[in-house]
């Protein structure tokens, strides 16, 4: 944990110092105004807000791998990141705002509307899936649900082109529009999130057992289920309305804890949050450094090494499994 | 005196009627088996017990003080332990335990004393102990059903349902599983084992016959009525006999 949080300044410091012309030593910031101004206003918000992104995703999908009992569970596989895409998009188009926009205003209205759109879509996935009990079919669902809802993003797309490039960047995830008022947003609904969420993980606990574990430990496991699934959707809508689709840091976090640690939900909860800071705060000075001074949209880097990743975890989960049996 | 009592319950699933017409008395301080063949609803029935499944009728539980038990109050008196539980891999074998404290724990608090203390005896009860601190994922099916007795002998309850507990034990902890029960009894606690090998329920105190979806008998295990009912719902193909001073069930070749 102290750890983590250590590679978290790390990263932040890093962050705060690179930029297209390469790593400037921030010793010399007070004599360049110039610099100063590029670092407070561009780098450090930017590199917060990954930061702030990656916890609240870090958190979903912990969260998520909880709820639905799978450790597939992702909050990119259960509709919700499609649904609040969908509800961004729609936001857009109805109100004619720029996802870049600044405006605290503009924010909270982008931020409400994929809170709308990926409480819908989770929602919408458990009634297809008629509640919790199959795991296959919740998956299944939750695809299904993804699918269509964006194939209805690219419709309202479509109809409306003016929006389409400003969504196009929106899509592939970037923190480069993250100004202050994301990180402020960010880091309160963190705050939120995570002080519902910790206190729950005890029931997250009693529930990998199997419901009527849980249920025949005396707890109200619906009432809990639908508080959860609000702070998941609260989750996944804040960092997508600020920084657009990012894949697989919520998938992948959890797990890296998991092969690290062994740990109950409350504390797998926080540090996998504090991971997905850690993973997406790296990962975006990546894409800032690799094709510097150009700039890779970090969900396209994120993707491709959490692909790569899940796909080395299955092959060693298929290795030890066939190891432990024979 | 009895410890669950239940009205004419009847559940039905899906087009199925699974269980109907369930009168039964279970007595405190007693040990009691449920047999039956496949599908005779044996699960459901314990399942109903513990207030998992929806049903028609009434469970009642006489010696229970008050009469609107919250929720907490009910998992503190009556502890359940389903058949084969998947989950939990990724919780260490201490805190699989300590989750069957929850119902004594209030909401944030961290666990006390007391819960410490509960979940070390219930571990060493079951020889876990031991590996406290690997994970459920790590273990063997009989280890892994070694932890989730623990976890279900933690809650320290009243009456404690059991669905087939036997299952991946070896002879040994069989054996030690049996003394477990017996010392739960001992301490007048209620015992009700849904169990498929006969000649382990044949060591209980009382026996419920299930067959189809119907209680067929419930008697001593001493009576030879009860060992005629199991007889005839496994049609005929078991024979009960004593040897070595107690019954056994032996197939009939």
């Amino acid at each position: 944990m102290l750890l983590l949080l250590t590679l978290c300044l790390v990263v932040l410091y890093w962050g705060v110092s690179v930029g297209s012309a390469g790593f400037v030593n921030l010793g010399s910031m007070p004599n360049e105004p110039g610099l100063a101004a590029i670092v407070f206003d561009i780098r450090l918000p930017r590199t917060l807000g990954a930061l702030c992104c990656g916890a609240l995703l870090g958190l979903s999908g912990a969260l998520a791998q909880g709820l639905f009992r799978n450790p597939l569970a992702d909050p990119y596989l259960l509709g919700s990141a499609s649904g609040a895409t969908l509800g961004v998009a729609a936001a857009l188009v109805a109100f004619r705002v720029s996802p870049s926009a600044g405006h605290w205003l503009a924010r909270l209205g982008l931020t409400g509307a994929a809170f709308i759109g990926a409480m819908v879509a989770v929602l919408l996935t458990l009634a297809l899936a008629r509640g919790f009990q199959h795991t296959f079919r919740l998956l299944l669902c939750g695809i299904v649900v993804g699918v269509v809802l964006g194939a209805l993003c690219s419709l309202t797309l479509l109809l409306d082109p003016q929006v389409l490039q400003s969504m196009q960047t929106f899509m592939l995830g970037s923190t480069s529009y993250v100004g202050w008022n994301s990180v402020i947003m960010m880091a309160i609904g963190w705050l939120v999130c995570i002080v519902i969420a910790v206190p729950l993980g005890r029931l997250l606990d009693g529930l990998s057992l199997g419901e009527s574990t849980a249920i025949s430990l005396g707890l109200n496991i619906g009432f809990l289920r639908a508080v959860l699934v609000c702070v998941l959707a609260l989750a996944v809508g804040l960092s997508v309305a600020q920084t657009g689709l990012i894949a697989f840091v919520g998938l992948a976090s959890p797990h890296l804890v998991r092969s690290m640690v062994k740990v109950t939900h409350a504390h797998l909860l926080l540090i996998s949050s504090v991971m997905g800071a850690a993973l997406l705060g790296a990962a975006d000075v990546l894409a800032r450094c690799l094709l510097a001074p150009r700039e890779l949209p970090v969900g396209v880097l994120t993707a491709v090494l959490g692909g790569g990743y899940l796909l080395w975890l299955m092959q060693k989960r298929q290795f030890s499994s066939t190891g432990g049996e024979s | 005196m009895n410890s669950i009592c239940t009205q004419d319950l009847a559940v039905v699933l899906g087009h199925k009627e699974v269980l109907r017409h369930i009168n039964i008395q279970i007595k405190k301080g007693m040990w009691t088996s449920i047999v039956g063949p496949n599908g005779s609803g044996k699960t459901t029935l314990l399942k109903v017990l513990a207030g998992l499944q929806a049903c028609k009728g009434a469970v009642t539980f006489p010696g229970f003080d008050t009469q609107h038990p919250s929720r907490l109050q009910k998992a503190q008196y009556l502890a359940w332990m389903g058949q084969e539980q998947a989950g939990g891999d990724e919780l260490s074998v201490y805190d699989v335990a300590m989750l069957g404290r929850i119902p004594h724990r209030s909401w944030l608090s961290a666990p006390s004393q007391k819960d410490h203390q509960a979940v070390k005896k219930a571990l060493q009860m079951t020889h876990a102990w031991d590996w406290r601190y690997r994970r459920l994922g790590e273990l063997s099916g009989g280890e892994r059903q070694r932890v989730l007795l623990a976890r279900v002998l933690a809650v320290e309850s009243e009456i404690v349902l059991m669905d087939e507990p036997l299952s991946h034990l070896d002879p040994p902890h069989q054996v030690d599983w049996l003394h477990l029960v017996k010392q739960l009894v001992a301490e007048h606690k209620t015992v009700v084992s849904v169990l498929h090998e006969v000649s382990m329920a044949l060591l209980s105190d009382e026996i419920l016959v299930m067959d189809q979806g119907q209680i067929r008998h419930q008697g001593l295990v001493s009576d030879r009525l009860t060992h005629q009912a199991i007889e005839r719902v496994f049609g005929n193909r078991i024979q009960i006999q004593h040897v070595a001073q107690r019954w056994v069930a032996l197939p009939l070749i």
